[in-house]
């Protein structure tokens, strides 16, 4: 078992569609108290190994752990359950129902009776309250009674990581969340992140290089599948292979 | 109120106010037509649920109906004959009682969904729509083959069950009940999608990976659903059977399973009365057109391809627009 004091830990992932080696012998960590977060050029196989992790696609090898236990052979809804909380990069929600229904939903899943037919989900207080300071944290409470197909782009991040944390996780699996948020936007949930990581750690999938570097304790970099660099902000600005590979600088 | 609700109320009062209107006027084909409407609004209701709120395509919804129906004529006709349906290993016998009928026809339907759902719900889109459809066809051959209860020719109920306190073979107290039990149905059908559960189910229908995100299966959501959905349609085909003092094989047959579908699109999937306009619209086309063309089908036909292209709500959807995610 790997690092006794990981949070979250693959050991040796691999996937391939066909020819395409999408994840290669992918170890990583992620630790109590941490944003690490996971960068690389487009298709370079983040959201397939977000993926895995969270359960929506099994790994042609290789190991998932939970906090020390090995996770690999569960189930989607079986690892949220276990503490896993995961945002999609193509949002994944209920679009004919209101934002705070979304989040209401995250509630009933956290408390683990869906199956009640008696009383409004609305107006179940424990599943309400749990769903508004959600929904205030992120700061969407205004937008409530807004249908979600009508939220902007990225409203519906916001969405997604305030359902993520009406689950009231172990640790935080994001894949993009501030794409699409805009400067403002982005600016706002970098701050909110950063406050995160106390309550669970992040492991961050994100394009936005200003926020990354604001908020990552460590960065890994994967390139074609495979992990080229793990380090501190600092490592990671100066290794050689990653400018190359990623940054695009050939200095 | 919501313009909904409004639309609603009118419906439950149009299809109160229709048999009673025609106790006075003396036409009972009339309020049976009512009571046919209550009852197959009622199998509406239930597929419903599966459709609407689960997004499950059931072309086997026939067969919880049949089940219904058959539940009915096997109790009825044992207790006509006075003949034990078993001895052994205890002694069960038929019985002319509506409400112990009703039981039995929900419980062994519901059973039924238990089990075809449990398969069938393991696949999804066009497979899913195969596979009900081919066990409400299993259902049909076996009806159909099962000469102890009539085989092709079905089995008829000389006197129509009996319910404590009322005089059932009075066609507007037998409309009376029908009318209570869809008002139910349909009352429980509401509180199940604003409930918790209906929530994640509808949620399943629309992003199942949303739901399996917070821990939740949609596969059981779904087979929970499909319970309740063939338990409310079995049901439907006890108290149809009890109106036609009839049942024969055509109840498991696919049209029906269509049919039920067909007056759901007409009067709006998903609404909770889509199933009563529907099946209005449905009695009233075969009772007016049925008596001009044999061919009336085709007016149904062309009304189901109108509401498909131009009003994808229904009627309930063309009436009251879009429904309101937050009520
Ligand atoms: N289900 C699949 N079947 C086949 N190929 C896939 C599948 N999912 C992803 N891929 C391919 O795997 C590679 C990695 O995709 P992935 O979505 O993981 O990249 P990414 O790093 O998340 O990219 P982006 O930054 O654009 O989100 C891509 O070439 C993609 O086309
Ligand atoms: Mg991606």
């Amino acid at each position: 078992m790997p690092m006794t004091d990981a949070v979250l830990a693959t050991k040796g992932i691999s996937k391939s569609f066909g020819a395409l080696q999408a994840s290669l012998d992918i170890s990583i960590d992620l630790r109590p108290g941490e944003i690490h977060a996971l960068i690389g050029p487009n298709g370079a196989g983040k959201s397939t190994l977000i993926q895995q992790i969270a359960g929506g696609m099994k790994p042609d090898a290789g190991q998932i752990f939970l906090n020390g236990q090995d996770i690999t052979a569960l189930g989607t809804a079986a690892r949220a359950k276990r503490g896993l909380a995961r945002t999609f990069q193509i949002s994944a929600l209920a679009m004919e129902d209101t934002v705070l229904q979304n989040a209401v939903l995250g509630a009933l899943g956290a408390q683990g009776r869906p199956f009640q037919v008696f009383g409004t989900a609305l107006g179940k207080a424990d599943l309400r309250a749990t769903a508004e300071q959600a929904l205030d944290r992120v700061g969407l409470m205004d937008h409530a009674k807004t249908r979600t197909s009508e939220l902007s782009h990225g409203q519906r991040r916001q969405l997604e990581v305030a359902v993520a944390l009406t689950l009231n996780p172990k640790a935080f699996v994001m894949d993009e969340p501030m794409a699409g948020l805009g400067t403002r936007g982005s600016k706002r949930l970098t701050g909110f992140l950063d406050s995160l990581r106390e309550q669970a750690p992040i492991l961050l999938v994100e394009h936005d290089m200003d926020a990354v570097f604001t908020l990552a304790d460590r960065i890994s970099v994967l390139v074609y599948g495979q992990i080229i660099a793990t380090g501190t902000v600092d490592d990671i600005r100066a290794n050689a292979d990653v400018r190359r590979a990623y940054l695009g600088d050939d200095t | 109120m919501t313009r909904e609700r409004k639309i609603n109320a009118g419906l439950a009062l149009a299809l109160l106010a229709f048999p009673l209107w025609a106790y006075f006027a003396n036409e009972p084909f009339m309020i049976t037509l009512a009571t046919k409407v209550a009852i197959l609004a009622l199998a509406g209701v239930g597929l419903n649920i599966a459709l609407g709120q689960g997004g499950l395509v059931s072309l086997g919804h026939a067969a919880f109906f049949g089940i219904g129906g058959y539940a009915m004529g096997i109790l009825a006709s044992h207790a006509q004959t006075f003949d034990p349906i078993a001895e052994w290993p205890f002694l069960i016998e038929g019985t002319k009682s509506m409400p112990i009928i009703w039981i039995v026809a929900v419980l062994t339907s519901g059973l039924a969904a238990l089990l075809i759902g449990a398969l069938s719900l393991r696949t999804s889109g066009v497979y899913f729509i195969m596979i009900t459809l081919a066990f409400g066809q299993m259902f049909y051959y076996f009806a159909i083959s099962w000469p102890t209860y009539g085989g092709e020719d079905g089995l008829s109920i000389y006197v129509r069950n009996g319910f404590p306190g009322l005089n059932t073979l009075d066609p507007i107290q037998f409309f009376a009940i029908t009318f209570v039990i869809l008002m139910l149905a349909m009352g429980f059908a509401a509180m199940l999608a604003k409930s918790p559960f209906g929530l994640a189910l509808n949620a399943a229908r629309q992003s199942p990976q949303r739901v399996e995100t917070v821990g939740m299966t949609p596969y059981r959501l779904r087979l929970v659903a499909f319970v309740i959905s063939g338990m409310i349609t079995g049901l439907a085909g006890a108290l149809f059977a009890d109106l036609n003092r009839f049942v024969s094989p055509t109840m498991f047959s696919w049209q029906t399973s269509g049919e039920i579908m067909v007056f759901i699109i007409i009067g709006g999937i998903g609404r909770l009365y889509g199933p009563l306009v529907g099946a209005a619209l449905f009695i009233a086309l075969e009772h007016i057109l049925g008596g001009l063309s044999d061919y009336w089908h085709i007016y149904l036909g062309v009304l189901l391809l109108l509401i498909v292209l131009f009003a994808r709500g229904g009627v309930i959807g063309s009436l009251a627009g879009r429904g309101h995610a937050h009520d």
